[in-house]
C-alpha cells in the first residue's frame, strides 16, 4: 500500500506504508542512532513524534519483549527507508512491520530519509501528517484542510499522557528514589534497581506535600516529551519540590523544567540533538563523553545564574547547556540520557553519583 | 592538551613491501601521517623500503629513506638525522614491531629519543597473548579460555572445563598440521594423541571451540585525557574462523540489537582505556549467536586494514587524528575536517550500508589452495557504499574484477543440487557465490546455516537479490517484458543495465539516472562540506548540487583509479592517479577520482575536488559522467582496470586525455600491433594468434619449442606460461579455456631466452623522454614484475642502447602516444626485439620517477594537457644517467599461499618490490636484496647450500657453485646437478630427492643447515611435482629459494663484495 508524508512546507515524500493505516499529524524529527529502533520508538520522549531514522535499515533483529522503555511505541509514526520483513536475532519475537501495526503506528518506507533529513536538519524539525489514504501526492496536496492541521498541529499535555496514573514501587531495598514520571524510560528505572534501590514511580502531578510523606531519599526527575516551558503546572510543583532539599538528578525534560523552575529559560535549540553520538563536554574533568539525546530544547545560556547553577556540561558541537549544578541545593541535571558513552544499566557513573548523594542521606 | 611543543623532528616507519596482509593501506595512513606532521611544522624524516609508495615522495616528508627496513638501517637513520621522537603505530606491524625492538633494546632511552603514541608496555599487554589475557582478566573482559597441555590427561580434563567443542593446536606444526575440532572427549582423545604426537614439543593448545560465532570488530579511539570514542563497528559475513582479511565485512552491524552493541561497544572502550592506548585501535569480537555471550578474540594496538576501511566508511580520518593525538592534541581539540564546525570527539553516524569484499589471487594461482582459515590470502580488497545491503553487495562483486555482474558464478551453475549442497562445506573464495547459487536453487537456509554458520539476515538479502535475478530471467524465459516495478527493484538492487538485457533478452524499459549521496560522518544531521559521494537510485542528487554551488568555471577531468590490489596490479598505480589528481590541480582543473579501494590515498576525500566511491563498471562511470559532465578524462593511470572503460568511455563521446583509445586498441590487439611494428620496421619474435589447442599446437611445431602462451589482453602475465612441448600446450589451454572469456585468443609466441630491458616514456606526440632505462637481471621469460629490475643498465652496449631509444621513439610517434608508455624489450644475440608495449603508466613509474628526479606523472599529465616536452626542462630522448644504482626487488607472499610453486617464471606472483639506491651496483644490490628479506648470510660452521637446476643450467651453475664452495659452503646437490658439477671440478654431495628414501633433501632441509637453495626446473606448477615440493619446504623453513640461476649469480655477487648494511651509505631519495 502507498503512503505519503506531507511537511507543513509541501514537500511530498511518497513511498510504501507499513504497520497500521489511517493519517497521523505530528512533529517530524530525525534520528541518527544506527541501532535501537525499539528503544527509539517506545522512548516517551518521542511522544507526538513522528520519527525518521536516518539509517536505512531497521527490524534487522526483530522486536521483542524487554527492549522496550516504556509500555508500548510512544512514536506517532515511523519512516525509515527499509524495514526488514526476516529478522534474525535469538531475541527476535516478530517483525518490526508487526508489531508497528499491532501498535496502530504507521510506518512510511521506501523513501529518500537522506533528502527529508536535510530538509529537516534546516528547521529543527517541522511539522507533517503521514498517511495511507490519499491516492496520490497531488490529492495530498490539495487538501487544505489537512495543511491546516500541520501547520496548527502541537502536542498538548504530553507529559500527562505518558506519566504513571498512579504511584507505583517497585522493589525493596536501602535508598528509596521516588521518580517523577514525565515519560521515564524503563532502562533508568533498571538501573536504580541494579543500585539495590527502592523505586516508587510518581504520576507528574505529584505535588511536594505528597513525596515529603512518602519520605525518599532523593528524586529523579526524569526525561520526557515535548516543550519544557508548556508545563506551567507541573514547573510550579517543581519549586515546592526543590524546597524539599533532598538530593535531586534530572535529565532530559526533568533538568530543563527544573531550570525554569529555578528561574532559568529554555529555548528550541537550531537542530534539536538526536542521535547517540552528541559528544559532551565535562567542565569540571574537561573530558568529553558521548552521550544519547533525543530532545529540542535546551536552558538558555546565561539564564543558569539565575537558578542559582552552573554549568557542569557543554554540547562539544553547538555549545548549548548539557547539564546543570545547582549552588544551594544537592542536585545536578543533565541535558541527556545518563548513559555515557554507551554505558548499560550496570555501569553509569550518574546514577552511580546520584545514588552516592542519596546514601549520604541513607 | 595542546600540541607539545618539545617535538621538532619525527621519523615515522613505513610499513615496508606490499605483502598479502600488508597492503596499501600502510601507505594511506602513512601518508596522511606524514602531512599531519608537515602541518604543524614538525619536520617528517621517513624511512620505507617501498618505492611504489606516495609516502616516500619528497613532498610527503622533508627526508626519505628509501632503505632495507632492519634495525641497523634505523639506529644509523637515527644517528645521522637525530629525531627527537619516532611514530611507530602508523606503519603496520612492520613498523610497530622494529620501533619496538629499539626501544627494548634500550637503545631509545640511551639515544633520548621518545616513541610517541604507543608506549612498549601498552603493545606488549596487546601483542603478548599471556600479558593480554592478564589486562583483559582485570577488567573482566573475557578471552577464548585456552591452555597448553603436554600430556592427554590434561588436554581431557580441560575440555571438561571449559565445555566442547574445543580445538586442538599443536605447537609448531605448519599450517595447524595435526590439529583440529572435537565435539567430544572421544574425539579429542584422537586428535590430541595424533596432535601431541606429531608436535615436535609434544604441547598442544586446547582452545574453545567457537567457530560459527558471529565476528565483530570495533575501530576506537583514545587521547592523552582519557576521551574515548567509536569510530565504527562492523560485522563479518563470514562466522569466526575465517581471517577478518578474507571476511567479506559489512558497516556498521546489521544483526545485532542495540544492548549489543552497547556491550561490545563498552567492551572495546574498557579495553583501549585499560591498554591506555594513545591513538586508534582496532578490537576484534566473537559474539554467541543464541546468547548475550562474547570473547575478546584480539586486540591490534595501532591504525591498521580495519581502521582505513572504517575510515573510509565513515569519513572520519582516523590516521590523521591518530597523528595528532600521538604529539599532544586531544579529541575535543581536532576539528572534524568533514563537517567543519564540530569536533573529532564524536562518534561518525552513517546513513548508508558498507560492504567490503576482498580481492584474492587465486584467479592468478590455478594451483594454489583457495580455502579460507585464519591465515589470510586476500591481497586486497575493495568497498562499496550504497543505501542497502542489497546495492552495496551488488556493487562489490561488480569491483572485485572477476568478471562478475551477480553473485552468479556460471561455473557452479553446472553443478548438480547435491553437488552445491555438498559445496556449502568447504570454506574457500567461491564461498558466498556458492551460497549465492544454494539459494537460487532454493535449499533451505536452515541447510545452509548449518554448513556455513553465515547469519539468516544475510542469506535472506542474498535470496532478495536471487529473487530478483531469477525473476527477470523468467521474464527472458517467457519473452514477458519487465514491469517496472521489477524493473525499479532491480536497478535499487544494483543490477546493471546490460545484465538485465542479458537476462531478459530486451533493452531495458527506460533509462534510470543515478543521483549520488554524499558521505559526511554524521547522517545528515550537519551541512558537511565533504566532496565524497556514493551512488544511488533516489531522486535528490547532492553531488549535482554540490557542483552547482560550488560553480566553479575550472574545466573538469575524471581519474580513473585501478581499484583493488592484486598480484599485477599494486600500489602503483595508485600512486600514478593520486599524482595525475594533484597536477590537475596545480594546473587549474577541478580533478574528480572515481576508484573502489579503500586501502588508497586516492580514495581519501581530499586528494581530488571530488571522490566518487563506486564501482569502475562502464554503468557506474557513465552515471557518474551523466552528473559530473567532465571536459574530459585520464585512464593511462589506473592500470588495465581504467584502460578497459577506453572503448565505452569514446563510445560515450568522452574526450580521453592523452594517447587516444585507438592508439591503445593498436598496441592491445595483436594483428594491428604485428601490422605497426611492421610499419615501424621494429622486429617482434614470431608469433601467431589462436583461438584452441589445436591451432596451439599447430603454432608450436611451426615456431619451434619452447614457446611462450597467454591470453590477449593480459595484465601481470596472468596465465601466461613457457610450453617446452606438446604437452604442457595441452595442459595449458585446458585451463585457460576454462578460466579465460574465450572471444579474446591465445597468443602463442617464440620464446627467446635473452636479457630483457624495459624503458617507461613520456611522450607528448612528437617528442618523448626516457626518464631511465631498466635492465632486468633476470633473462626473458621470468615476468617483468618479478625480475630484478636495475638502472642504469650494466651490460648493454651504447649501440643497443640507441636501438632501444630509437625503436621507442618509433614506437612513440606511430601510435601518436600522448603521456606515458612503457615499452618491454628483449635483447637475443646483439638484437633488440620488442615483447610488449603499454600506452599506459607502468609498475615501475615511481620507481624511476624517484630515483632520476623526473616526476615522470607530472610531466606525462601536463603532455596530456597540450604542453611540449621541449619547455619542460628536463630535455628529450635519453635522459643522462644518475648518480646512483637502483634496483627493484620483488617480495613474494609465498608463505601466505599454499601449493603455491614459486619458480618463477612468465606469470607474474609477487605482491610487491623494495628499492636498493647507492652509488654502487653492489652496494644498490645488497640494499635491494636486504630490503626484500634476504638474510644475506655468511657461510658459518657446517652450513651448506643445495643446488637442484633443470639442464639448460647446468653450465652456467658450475662457477657460482664454484664461489658458494670457495667462500666456505658446502654443496648439495640432486644427483644430476652433482654429477654435472663434479665434472666441472665442483665438488657436490649427492642428496636425494624429496620422493627418494631417507635421508633426502627434507632431512636435510630439517637438519637447519641449508642457507640457500638454488632450484630452477622447466615444468612446475604442479604441487606434486617433487619440484614444487621441495620449494614449498623451503618456504616453510624460511630457507632463501633462488628459482633462477641469474638471481643467484648476483646474490653470490653480494655475497663475495664483504660489504654489509654497516658499510653503505644511507640516501636521502627527497635530494635527488
Amino acid at each position: 500500500m502507498k503512503a505519503f508524508l506531507l511537511l507543513a512546507d509541501g514537500t511530498v515524500f511518497e513511498g510504501e506504508s507499513v504497520g497500521a493505516t489511517g493519517t497521523r499529524v505530528g512533529e517530524v524529527v530525525f534520528n541518527t542512532s544506527m541501532a535501537g529502533y525499539q528503544e527509539l520508538l517506545t522512548n516517551p520522549a518521542c511522544f507526538g513524534q513522528i520519527v525518521t531514522q536516518t539509517y536505512p535499515l531497521a527490524g534487522n533483529y526483530g522486536v521483542n519483549d524487554i527492549y522496550s522503555e516504556s509500555n508500548g511505541v510512544k512514536a506517532l509514526g515511523y519512516i525509515v527507508r527499509e524495514v526488514c520483513d526476516a529478522p534474525s536475532n535469538f531475541r527476535s519475537k516478530g517483525t518490526l512491520g508487526d508489531y508497528l501495526a499491532q501498535q496502530g503506528v504507521i510506518g512510511l518506507t521506501g523513501v529518500d530519509t537522506r533528502s527529508l533529513t536535510r530538509i529537516l536538519r534546516g528547521h529543527g524539525s517541522m511539522n507533517g501528517a503521514l498517511t495511507t489514504e490519499y491516492e496520490s501526492a497531488d490529492a495530498l496536496r490539495s487538501d487544505a484542510a489537512l495543511m491546516e492541521k500541520i501547520k496548527s498541529c502541537r502536542v498538548e499535555n504530553a507529559v500527562e499522557q505518558v506519566t504513571v496514573k498512579a504511584p507505583e514501587t517497585f522493589c525493596e531495598g536501602g535508598c528509596h528514589a521516588a521518580v517523577l514520571d514525565f515519560g521515564v524510560r524503563r532502562s533508568v528505572l533498571a538501573g536504580l534497581e541494579k543500585r539495590g534501590c527502592k523505586v516508587t514511580v510518581l504520576p507528574a502531578d505529584t505535588k511536594a506535600e505528597e513525596i515529603k510523606a512518602l519520605a525518599p531519599d532523593g528524586i529523579l526527575l526524569s526525561g520526557g516529551p515535548g516543550d519544557p516551558a508548556d508545563n506551567t503546572a507541573i514547573i510550579e510543583n517543581l519549586k515546592g519540590i526543590a524546597a524539599l532539599g533532598k538530593p535531586m538528578f534530572g535529565y532530559g525534560l526533568g533538568h530543563q523544567m527544573l531550570a525554569i523552575a529555578m528561574g532559568a529559560q529554555t529555548e528550541k535549540t537550531a537542530r534539536g540533538h538526536r542521535g547517540a553520538n552528541q559528544p559532551v563536554y565535562e567542565v569540571k574533568s574537561g573530558r568529553t563523553y558521548i552521550t544519547s539525546q533525543s530532545c529540542g530544547y535546551a536552558v538558555k545560556a546565561g539564564t543558569e545564574q539565575n537558578a542559582g547553577a552552573h554549568v557542569s556540561y557543554i554540547n562539544a558541537n553547538d555549545k548549548t547547556i548539557e547539564g546543570l549544578c545547582y549552588d544551594t541545593m544537592p542536585c545536578f541535571t543533565v541535558q541527556f540520557y545518563p548513559e555515557l558513552n554507551g554505558s548499560t544499566a550496570d555501569a553509569n557513573a550518574l546514577l552511580d553519583e546520584f545514588v552516592t548523594m542519596m546514601k549520604g542521606g541513607c | 592538551m595542546p600540541k607539545d611543543s618539545s617535538i621538532k623532528k619525527v621519523l615515522v616507519i613505513g610499513s615496508g613491501p606490499i605483502i598479502i596482509g600488508q597492503a596499501a593501506e600502510f601507505d594511506y595512513s602513512g601518508t596522511q601521517a606524514c602531512r599531519a606532521l608537515k602541518a604543524e611544522g614538525i619536520e617528517v624524516v621517513l624511512i620505507n623500503s617501498n618505492p611504489a609508495t606516495i609516502m616516500t615522495d619528497p613532498d610527503i616528508a622533508d627526508r626519505v629513506y628509501v632503505e632495507p627496513m632492519t634495525i641497523t638501517v634505523l639506529k644509523r637513520i637515527i644517528e645521522k638525522e637525530k629525531p627527537d621522537s619516532i611514530l611507530p603505530n602508523l606503519g603496520g606491524q612492520t613498523g610497530l614491531n622494529l620501533a619496538m625492538e629499539l626501544a627494548r633494546s634500550g637503545y631509545l632511552e640511551q639515544t633520548g629519543v621518545r616513541l610517541l603514541g604507543a608506549k612498549p608496555d601498552t603493545i606488549d599487554r596487546a601483542e603478548d597473548r599471556q600479558l593480554f589475557k592478564d589486562a583483559m582478566d582485570k577488567i573482566g573482559e573475557p578471552c577464548i579460555p585456552s591452555k597448553v597441555v603436554e600430556t592427554l590427561e590434561d588436554a581431557l580434563a580441560f575440555a571438561e572445563e571449559i565445555g566442547y567443542p574445543i580445538i586442538v593446536r599443536p605447537a609448531f606444526t605448519m599450517g595447524g598440521t595435526g590439529g583440529g575440532i572435537c565435539a567430544t572427549p572421544e574425539e579429542l582423545h584422537e586428535i590430541g594423541t595424533n596432535g601431541l604426537r606429531l608436535s615436535p614439543i609434544h604441547q598442544v593448545l586446547i582452545e574453545k571451540c567457537i567457530s560459527g560465532w558471529k565476528e565483530i570488530e570495533y575501530e576506537v579511539m583514545r587521547d592523552s585525557k582519557g576521551n574515548v570514542i567509536t569510530i565504527c563497528n562492523m560485522e563479518n559475513f563470514d562466522p569466526v574462523g575465517v581471517h577478518t582479511g578474507d571476511s567479506i565485512v559489512t558497516a556498521p552491524t546489521q544483526t545485532l540489537s542495540a544492548p549489543e552493541c552497547d556491550m561490545l561497544r563498552r567492551a572495546a572502550l574498557n579495553i583501549i582505556t585499560e591498554l591506555k592506548i594513545e591513538g586508534g585501535c582496532n578490537c576484534q569480537f566473537a559474539l554467541k549467536p543464541d546468547s548475550m555471550e562474547y570473547a575478546v578474540i584480539e586486540v591490534n594496538p595501532r591504525v591498521s586494514r580495519s581502521s582505513a576501511l572504517a575510515s573510509k566508511a565513515t569519513g572520519f580520518p582516523i590516521a590523521k587524528v591518530a597523528t595528532r593525538i600521538a604529539i599532544g592534541y586531544t579529541l575535543d581539540e581536532i576539528t572534524n575536517d568533514v563537517t567543519g564546525e564540530t569536533c573529532a570527539c564524536f562518534e561518525p553516524a552513517i546513513d548508508y550500508c558498507v560492504v567490503k569484499f576482498p580481492k584474492w589471487p587465486f584467479d592468478k594461482f590455478v594451483y594454489a589452495k583457495k580455502s579460507l582459515g585464519t591465515q589470510m590470502m586476500a591481497t586486497g580488497e575493495i568497498m562499496a557504499i550504497a543505501n542497502s545491503f542489497e546495492h552495496a553487495f551488488m556493487k562489490s562483486v561488480q569491483s572485485i574484477e572477476l568478471g562478475l555482474e551477480t553473485p552468479t558464478l556460471d561455473s557452479l551453475g553446472e553443478l548438480t543440487d547435491e553437488q552445491v549442497a555438498e559445496k556449502l562445506n568447504v570454506c574457500d573464495s567461491d564461498r558466498a557465490f556458492v551460497v549465492y547459487e544454494a539459494i537460487k536453487r532454493g535449499i533451505p537456509f536452515d541447510v545452509i546455516y548449518k554448513a556455513t554458520m553465515i547469519d539468516p539476515w544475510f542469506l535472506s538479502k542474498l535470496q532478495k537479490l536471487a529473487e530478483t535475478e531469477l525473476a527477470l530471467a523468467e521474464c527472458g524465459k517467457n519473452g514477458t517484458p519487465v514491469d517496472e516495478t521489477l524493473f525499479r527493484t532491480a536497478k535499487r538492487q544494483g543490477f546493471l543495465d546490460k545484465t538485465i538485457r542479458r537476462l531478459t533478452g530486451a533493452e531495458v524499459p527506460e533509462k534510470l539516472h543515478a543521483s549520488y549521496k554524499m558521505v559526511d560522518t554524521c547522517a545528515g544531521e550537519f551541512a558537511a562540506k565533504t566532496p565524497y559521494f556514493y551512488s544511488t537510485f533516489d531522486e535528490e542528487n547532492e553531488a549535482k548540487r554540490f557542483i552547482e554551488e560550488r560553480n566553479s568555471d575550472k574545466k573538469k577531468v575524471l581519474v580513473f583509479g585501478s581499484g583493488p590490489i592484486r598480484i599485477g596490479q599494486g600500489i602503483e598505480f595508485d600512486y600514478c592517479s593520486v599524482h595525475c589528481t594533484w597536477v590537475l590541480k596545480d594546473h587549474g582543473y577541478e580533478a574528480v577520482i572515481v576508484n573502489n579501494n579503500p586501502e588508497t590515498v586516492s580514495t581519501d576525500f581530499d586528494t581530488g575536488d571530488r571522490l566518487y566511491f563506486d564501482p569502475l563498471t562502464e554503468e557506474s562511470v557513465e552515471h557518474i559522467i551523466e552528473t559530473e559532465k567532465p571536459w574530459a578524462c585520464v585512464v593511462q593511470f589506473g592500470g588495465q582496470t581504467a584502460i578497459k572503460l577506453t572503448k565505452h568511455l569514446t563510445k560515450l563521446g568522452m574526450k580521453i586525455l592523452g594517447t587516444s583509445a585507438d592508439s591503445i586498441d593498436e598496441a592491445e590487439d595483436r594483428e594491428r600491433f604485428d601490422e605497426l611494428l611492421e610499419k615501424c620496421g621494429i622486429p617482434r619474435p614470431q608469433g601467431h594468434t589462436v583461438f584452441t589447442c589445436e591451432e596451439a599446437l599447430k603454432a608450436g611445431a611451426e615456431l619451434g619449442y619452447p614457446v611462450l602462451l597467454r591470453p590477449s589482453y593480459v595484465l601481470g602475465g596472468q596465465n601466461m606460461i613457457i610450453a617446452y612441448n606438446e604437452n604442457d600446450v595441452k595442459e595449458y589451454m585446458a585451463i585457460i579455456t576454462s578460466h579465460v572469456d574465450m572471444t579474446n585468443p591465445v597468443l602463442v609466441d617464440k620464446y627467446l631466452m635473452g636479457t630483457e630491458c624495459e624503458v617507461d616514456a613520456i611522450c607528448d606526440g612528437e617528442d618523448f623522454l626516457i626518464p631511465g632505462m631498466m635492465e632486468h637481471i633476470e633473462r626473458a621469460g621470468i615476468h617483468s614484475g618479478d625480475s630484478i629490475s636495475v638502472y642504469p643498465p650494466q651490460n648493454l652496449k651504447q649501440k643497443i642502447k640507441g636501438t632501444i631509444v630509437d625503436y621507442t621513439g618509433r614506437l612513440a610517434r606511430a601510435l601518436n602516444v600522448v603521456g606515458l608508455m612503457n615499452i618491454q624489450f628483449v635483447v637475443y644475440n646483439n638484437e633488440v626485439f620488442i615483447i610488449e608495449v603499454n600506452p599506459r603508466s607502468s609498475r615501475t613509474v615511481p620507481y624511476i620517477s624517484k630515483v632520476t628526479g623526473v616526476p615522470m606523472v607530472e610531466l606525462a599529465v601536463r603532455c596530456m594537457l597540450g604542453e611540449k616536452l621541449r619547455d619542460m626542462g628536463y630535455g628529450t630522448g635519453l635522459y643522462p644517467t644518475g648518480d646512483y644504482c637502483a634496483v627493484k626487488v620483488p617480495v613474494f607472499s609465498f608463505e601466505k599461499l599454499h601449493d603455491v610453486d614459486t619458480q618463477l617464471g612468465p606469470e607474474m606472483k609477487s605482491t610487491g618490490e623494495v628499492l636498493g639506491i647507492d652509488k654502487s651496483f653492489e652496494d644498490a644490490m645488497l640494499k635491494g636484496l636486504a630490503g626484500a628479506g634476504y638474510s644475506l648470510r655468511q657461510p658459518g660452521e657446517g652450513k651448506c647450500v643445495l643446488l637442484t637446476v633443470k639442464d639448460a643450467d647446468k653450465r652456467e651453475l658450475v662457477d657460482i657453485a664454484w664461489q658458494l664452495k670457495d667462500m666456505g659452503y658446502k654443496l648439495y646437490g640432486t644427483s644430476g646437478t652433482a654429477y654435472y658439477l663434479g665434472q666441472n671440478m665442483v665438488a657436490c654431495n649427492e642428496v636425494r630427492k624429496i620422493s627418494e628414501a631417507h635421508p633426502n633433501i627434507m632431512d636435510l632441509f630439517e637438519s637447519g643447515k641449508v642457507d640457500y637453495v638454488v632450484s630452477t626446473s622447466s615444468k612446475g606448477r604442479i604441487p606434486s611435482r617433487d619440484s614444487v615440493k621441495m620449494r614449498r619446504k623451503a618456504v616453510e623453513l624460511s630457507i632463501p629459494c633462488l628459482t633462477a640461476i641469474d638471481t643467484a649469480r648476483v646474490l653470490v655477487k653480494c655475497l663475495r663484495s664483504g660489504r654489509t648494511l654497516d658499510d653503505v651509505d644511507l640516501i636521502d631519495i627527497s635530494q635527488i
